[in-house]
């Protein structure tokens, strides 16, 4: 076959329908704010870690509201807890005790 | 002195000789099995110490100003210093003279355990005796020193504001059990020698009080029955001190022993944090000075009931109290046994389980090492901002700007991003990954060849000193900087700034001793003013990032109580040495909040 130096890009298709959830709604039992997230984006922004790994409390939020669990592991894996997205969130949310919360509960059915 | 009994035994010995054995053998075991928790290289530093003349000198004289004078109490409060030296140097001196008594009239009878604490039943006055009745004088003189104290401590229980106090714990049913037998030790010991005074000698309490009975009650039988009482006081105090707050009386002689010896809490719940969590004598000092107490919320988290809950095992407690807490370091500034109620926290912070963990390795910061790298030179200055200076930036444009002024060839490490310094991370208990944050912060230090490391956020400061290990390499806050330039001239400040108050930042302040550098750069940039609660009593702005579940709604209040005490003196501007604090206070304040670094930039010649 010809190569053009395209190529199709993988399907980000997701069926909200048959997406677990479990994660997101323990998240929300321990941290009733994670529901206050209105997506701006200024954690992101003043993020230390963003530049070097990547990290977005935004996106973690929004990966683990469409069931993404292991895209928002490898964001949390690059959290420094600074907790300069707590000082900046305009909602008020406790950011940086989301992100321990969010780390508590990852591999908590495995135990 | 001659012996009354030929035995020289009573009954009533009994009760004391198995409390004395208890609470010996518990506190002997639990010693035990504390110093056998400490980890290879603590046990070897306990050790140590236990044989170098300096530190045993340390303890001798530490156990002697703490335990048994309270020298902390009395710079604290006259009233309470007095109350506790009385009780605990008095009965000290009881059980001490008790002894040297025995040994000058009868020297067979030491060896008898008990002997000494009840000597006035056993002997008998003889003519031989009044060479050493100045035994009776200082044996009655300490008992009168000693209910003097525990009068005050009644008085204290009823109304603890005359001691300085405005809200203390209250004590658990065990704890009262111990609280009234220690009272009521000393009032019947007074009985007892005074119903026996007339046959075994006394003194001018002892003496008038055994003539005053004889013209009332004139019996002999009232002898046994207040002896037998003492004993039993005695028995339920000891019986009971393991499990009450008085637990803090032998454990604090072990603790002094374990500070002096450089320990530091290596586990959560054992060796050197288990000896802190006994010596707690759940005075609550800490309640009133926790900046979390404000208008009376919280008072359930301070230092004290962490403590408590980690005595009875709470764990959803000492979760609770462990995350809220702004390790403003205030309570261990108070603490009269030096409970370090921060890094207690942080210790039970670091024993959870995380089902993720943060990992850093693969990270790749060529280019921050890059843009500073340069040959090695000891006046080369590398400045490292902080992600909290990052969030103020007026504080780096005014540290730029003092640089350029003094002349100073300077690189700044994190202009276009940097790493965080760990301290963060580590306040929250994860020490792996600060230990990687450090390693990779270090990588880009020894790159840029500085030989000064100057920092404008007390955080990252704090960090950076203790963990960092940066050898030849100064690591300097930048009030210290900013001090030497205007030491050395480089530096001319014009005096133009008007009033000003300098609120000690907890990290900078309690958290690494820095009080005085601050305070000469800005006398000699304004009219220094003071806060009323200033220095190691400093009240905590609120913001602190050592708090993890406080949400920023809850510290209002706090800040508002920290302004409060800042502005008494009406100063025209508040200055603080963080970012942080600089932050939190611009939020409420009613008078313009500054960054050290921005008055002296804005006041030099």
């Amino acid at each position: 076959m010809m190569e053009f130096g395209f190529s199709i890009s993988p399907s980000s298709t997701m069926n909200l329908d048959k997406v677990d959830f479990s994660l997101y709604e323990r998240l929300c039992e321990i941290e009733p704010d994670a529901k206050k997230c209105m997506a701006c984006g200024s954690c992101s922004a003043t993020c230390t870690a963003g530049q070097w790994t990547g990290m977005s409390v935004r996106k973690v939020l929004l990966d683990i509201q469409r069931g993404k669990e292991a895209e928002a592991a490898r964001l949390l894996k690059g959290c420094m807890l600074c907790g300069k997205c707590t000082m900046v969130c305009p909602r008020g949310i406790n950011t940086r005790h989301l992100i321990l919360s969010l780390c508590r509960i990852y591999g908590e059915d495995e135990k | 002195m001659i012996d009354r009994f030929a035995s020289g035994f009573d009954p009533f010995v009994i009760p004391f000789l198995i409390g004395m054995i208890f609470v010996l053998g518990y506190c002997i075991i639990g010693a035990i099995r504390l110093i056998l928790q400490l980890d290879a290289e603590d046990k070897k530093k306990f050790f140590l110490s236990l044989i170098t003349p300096k530190t045993i000198w340390k303890n001798i004289k530490d156990l002697f100003l703490n335990c048994l004078i309270h020298v902390k109490l009395w710079k604290r409060n006259k009233l309470l210093g007095y109350m506790h030296s009385s009780i605990a140097f008095g009965w000290f001196m009881l059980i001490l003279l008790g002894h040297i008594e025995c040994f000058v009239y009868m020297p067979h009878r030491v060896k008898l355990f008990y002997y000494p604490i009840f000597f006035n039943y056993f002997v008998a006055e003889n003519e031989y005796t009044l060479r050493g009745a100045i035994f009776f004088f200082l044996m009655d003189f300490f008992l009168l020193v000693v209910l003097s104290g525990i009068v005050l401590a009644i008085i204290k229980r009823v109304r603890s504001r005359l001691f300085g106090m405005r809200r203390t714990t209250r004590p658990t049913l065990l704890d009262r059990v111990g609280l009234y037998s220690l009272w009521m030790i000393f009032p019947l010991r007074l009985l007892a020698e005074s119903f026996t005074a007339h046959i075994s000698g006394g003194s001018f309490l002892t003496i008038p009080m055994n003539m005053m009975f004889k013209a009332f009650l004139g019996d002999q039988m009232n002898m046994l029955p207040t002896w037998w009482a003492y004993s039993i006081c005695l028995c339920i105090f000891m019986c009971v001190l393991p499990f009450t707050r008085y637990m803090h009386i032998p454990a604090e002689m072990l603790l002094i022993p374990f500070r002096n010896a450089g320990l530091t809490i290596k586990h959560a719940r054992r060796g050197f944090a288990k000896a802190q969590v006994y010596s707690c004598p759940n005075c609550g000092v800490c309640i009133d000075a926790c900046p979390m107490s404000i208008k009376k919320a919280n008072i359930k988290d301070t230092t004290v009931y962490l403590n408590r809950n980690i005595r009875r095992r709470n764990e959803q407690r000492i979760e609770e109290i462990s995350d809220k807490c702004l390790l403003c370091g205030k309570c261990t500034a108070v603490c009269q046994v030096g409970v370090d109620g921060p890094q207690m926290r942080i210790a039970q912070r670091s024993i959870r389980n995380y089902g993720l963990d943060q990992d850093y390795s693969g990270m790749d910061i060529s280019a921050i090492k890059e843009s500073v790298a340069s040959e090695p030179s000891k006046d080369k200055v590398l400045y490292f901002a902080g992600c909290m200076t990052q969030l103020t930036p007026a504080i780096s444009r005014a540290m730029e700007s003092i640089f350029r002024k003094a002349g100073v060839d300077y690189a700044f490490m994190d202009k276009d991003g940097g790493l965080c310094c760990g301290r963060p991370i580590l306040m929250a208990g994860r020490f792996d990954q600060a230990r990687q944050l450090i390693h990779k912060n270090k990588e880009v230090i020894k790159a840029s060849g500085a030989g000064t490391l100057v920092l404008s956020c007390p955080i990252c400061y704090k960090i950076f000193r203790e963990h960092y290990k940066l050898e030849g390499i100064r690591v300097m806050h930048h009030t210290e900087y900013m001090l030497e330039l205007v030491r050395a001239g480089r530096l001319k400040l014009d005096g133009g700034a008007g009033s000003i108050v300098y609120h000690d930042p907890c990290e900078l302040g309690r958290g690494c001793g820095i009080y005085e550098q601050p305070r000469e750069v800005l006398r000699q940039t304004g009219e220094l003013v003071e806060a009323e609660a200033n220095r190691d009593m400093a009240i905590c702005c609120g913001g602190s990032l050592g708090s993890l579940t406080l949400g920023f709604d809850k510290r209002e209040d706090l800040t508002r109580n920290a302004l409060h005490n800042l502005t008494v003196n009406d100063p025209d501007t508040i200055v603080t040495a963080c970012p942080l604090c600089k932050s939190t206070f611009a939020r409420y304040a009613d008078k313009p909040v500054e960054d050290i670094a921005e008055t002296v930039d804005k006041h030099t010649k």
